[in-house]
């Protein structure tokens, strides 16, 4: 009985939580559909309405911005294109620097450590004007370059490797070794698929990471043709359903991705634990 | 260190390369010009600058909007880590406690975790606007909520803002810590102690230390860096600049201000605050926390 009644508690706090969590969301969702004169009269609202189809359409097809040169698709497109950019440079580049990290005998590695790891203290924040006079010399702004590289300047991935490369076991590199395996090898058809988790849960971490970026690409993009989603937030126009709609659409992705992925990002991040 | 190893006369480099190049040319050569901007000051006309030792440090600290923005963040990443922290905790208490469904409650807690601060900051416009938030008007009935005008509604707009996507990050870090005690621990306490509520915070928390100390730097690392987002969609620094972070007002004074010296200045000093934060997480607490 005590059980019984210590157990419904649980289930009593995890549903107030819950509700916490998705009520904003739902009646962003639910007002999204509905039309503005609605909103304007009655507020937000609990239920659906009838205007969803017509609501998102516009949005996504409507040409927006000050010059009216983009819709809300092509910013979904540059948003991909960012994400997809900063995890897939992010973690390749992280896992040859951790590689080298752990299985070499490099000269200065203590210094090497440091030059790359201290990285993690300084966030694009705090060296926000510096890099863009850095991307306007080297005539980076307004490409899908700038909006990749410097987000992917980061360290956190190449320690998550490093972690799990130290607790692999000396062995493995001991029978590649009599298998012939050269270090190429050894990184690429050992290494790798021993560490797919890891991948696929920093790939996870890196994509929502570039694709929920809001101050460098509001920086670094005077033209509209690369205006990305979170940024464009700030930056439409346009009815209040309409903006409903698109704040709605603007968190599919990561939240998509984060639900279908989980078990790898969960299991990668805590992997060492 | 492996005690099995490659030797190589080059080919760790070409390992190393592509991180270092894209670390020293997109992170270091803009840290140096930092330390250009915060120890020089550009004239009047934008033709060329001087070096001014510390001068653009001590108009920083001549400035009260600094004190403010300083007062707030510090504010900000307490309340912040603290209200996160313990709601994160207590559903993952719960989430572990429950026999049937505990990945369904994990799947529903954890999304928020994936939604930019920006969006989230944009939803809780909807919910404090004058015109139609729910939040506005129900705080506004209770005591007269005005975040346009009182310093402390603002606040209390910001760190509802600023706590709830974070909350889902405090659980997941702490369903992981609670999983990964060992079973043998939990059954021998229930033995020793029947009061389940004792048995959490002598046990139970003090193994949890080592989570709780890692979310503390993440979410003062949150509260900090990545609330800009939030700040810039909420209520820009509304009343007049009392919930602007170090951060936002640095932006602020580089970007509408073309103040790239003090701009340089404040990161400059942001830089030796996260490096105390990190020396007293290495010194301070590694070293007094034990780890299961």
């Amino acid at each position: 009985m005590t059980r019984f009644i210590t157990s419904s508690f649980s289930h009593l706090i995890l549903l107030i939580g819950i509700l916490i969590m998705v009520v904003p969301v739902w009646m962003i969702f639910a007002s999204s559909t509905h039309t503005s004169s609605m909103i304007n009269m009655n507020g937000l609202q609990m239920f659906l309405g009838d205007s969803f189809y017509e609501n998102y359409l516009r949005v996504l097809l409507y040409q927006g911005g000050f010059f009216k040169e983009i819709t809300a698709l092509k910013m979904f497109f540059n948003s991909f294109i960012m994400a997809t950019g900063v995890a897939i440079l992010s973690v390749v580049t992280s896992l040859m620097a951790a590689y080298a990290l752990v299985y070499y005998r490099i000269k200065y590695a203590t210094l090497l450590f440091w030059i790359i790891f201290i990285t993690i203290l300084v966030p694009l924040e705090l060296r926000i004007f510096p890099t863009y006079s850095v991307m306007a010399e080297l005539n980076l702004v307004n490409s899908y370059f700038g909006l990749i590289v410097p987000i992917s300047a980061s360290a956190i991935a190449t320690l998550f490797f490093r972690q799990f490369y130290k607790t692999v076991p000396d062995e493995l590199l001991e029978s590649a070794k009599l298998d012939g395996a050269n270090t190429w090898r050894f990184f690429v058809d050992f290494l790798i698929p021993l560490s797919k988790t890891m991948i696929v849960a920093m790939l996870i971490f890196m994509f929502v990471f570039g694709y929920n970026q809001y101050l460098w690409p509001l920086l670094v993009t005077t033209s509209e043709q690369y205006w990305t989603v979170v940024m464009g937030l700030k930056m439409m126009s346009g009815s209040i359903v309409h903006r409903f709609a698109f704040v709605m659409m603007s968190m599919v992705p990561p939240i998509l991705i984060i639900i279908v992925l989980q078990k790898y990002f969960i299991k990668g991040v805590f992997q060492d634990k | 260190m492996k005690k099995v190893q490659f030797k190589s006369s080059y080919s760790q480099y070409l390992f190393l390369a592509p991180q270092l190049g894209i670390l020293l040319i997109f992170l270091y050569w803009p840290i140096i010009q930092t330390f250009r901007d915060a120890f020089t000051m550009q004239d009047a006309f934008g033709f060329g600058s001087k070096f001014v030792w510390f001068d653009n440090f001590l108009f920083i600290f001549d400035d009260p909007a600094y004190f403010i923005a300083f007062k707030f963040t510090i504010i900000y990443s307490f309340v912040i880590t603290l209200i996160t922290g313990s709601i994160g905790l207590l559903l993952a208490v719960q989430a572990n406690n429950v026999m049937h469904g505990k990945s369904t409650y994990k799947t529903l807690l954890i999304w928020p975790y994936a939604i930019a601060p920006a969006v989230v900051g944009v939803m809780a416009n909807y919910f404090f606007s004058e015109r139609f938030g729910l939040l506005y008007h129900l705080f506004h009935e209770l005591w007269g909520f005005n975040w346009y005008e009182s310093v402390f509604d603002s606040y209390i707009y910001v760190i509802i803002a600023g706590s709830w996507k974070q909350i889902s990050a405090n659980f997941i870090f702490f369903l992981a810590g609670l999983q990964a005690i060992q079973k043998s621990v939990i059954e021998a306490s229930m033995i020793d102690c029947k009061n389940s509520f004792r048995r959490f915070w002598t046990i139970t928390f003090p193994l949890l230390m080592p989570t709780t100390f890692f979310l503390i730097i993440i979410n003062i690392t949150y509260a900090f860096f990545d609330t800009f987002g939030i700040i810039d969609t909420t209520t820009i620094g509304a009343p007049s600049g009392e919930t602007r972070t170090l951060v936002y007002k640095a932006y602020m004074d580089g970007f509408r201000g073309l103040d790239l010296g003090s701009a340089g200045a404040q990161s400059i000093m942001m830089m030796l605050i996260v490096l105390i934060i990190t020396i007293f997480q290495f010194r301070y607490i590694e070293g007094k926390i034990h780890y299961n």
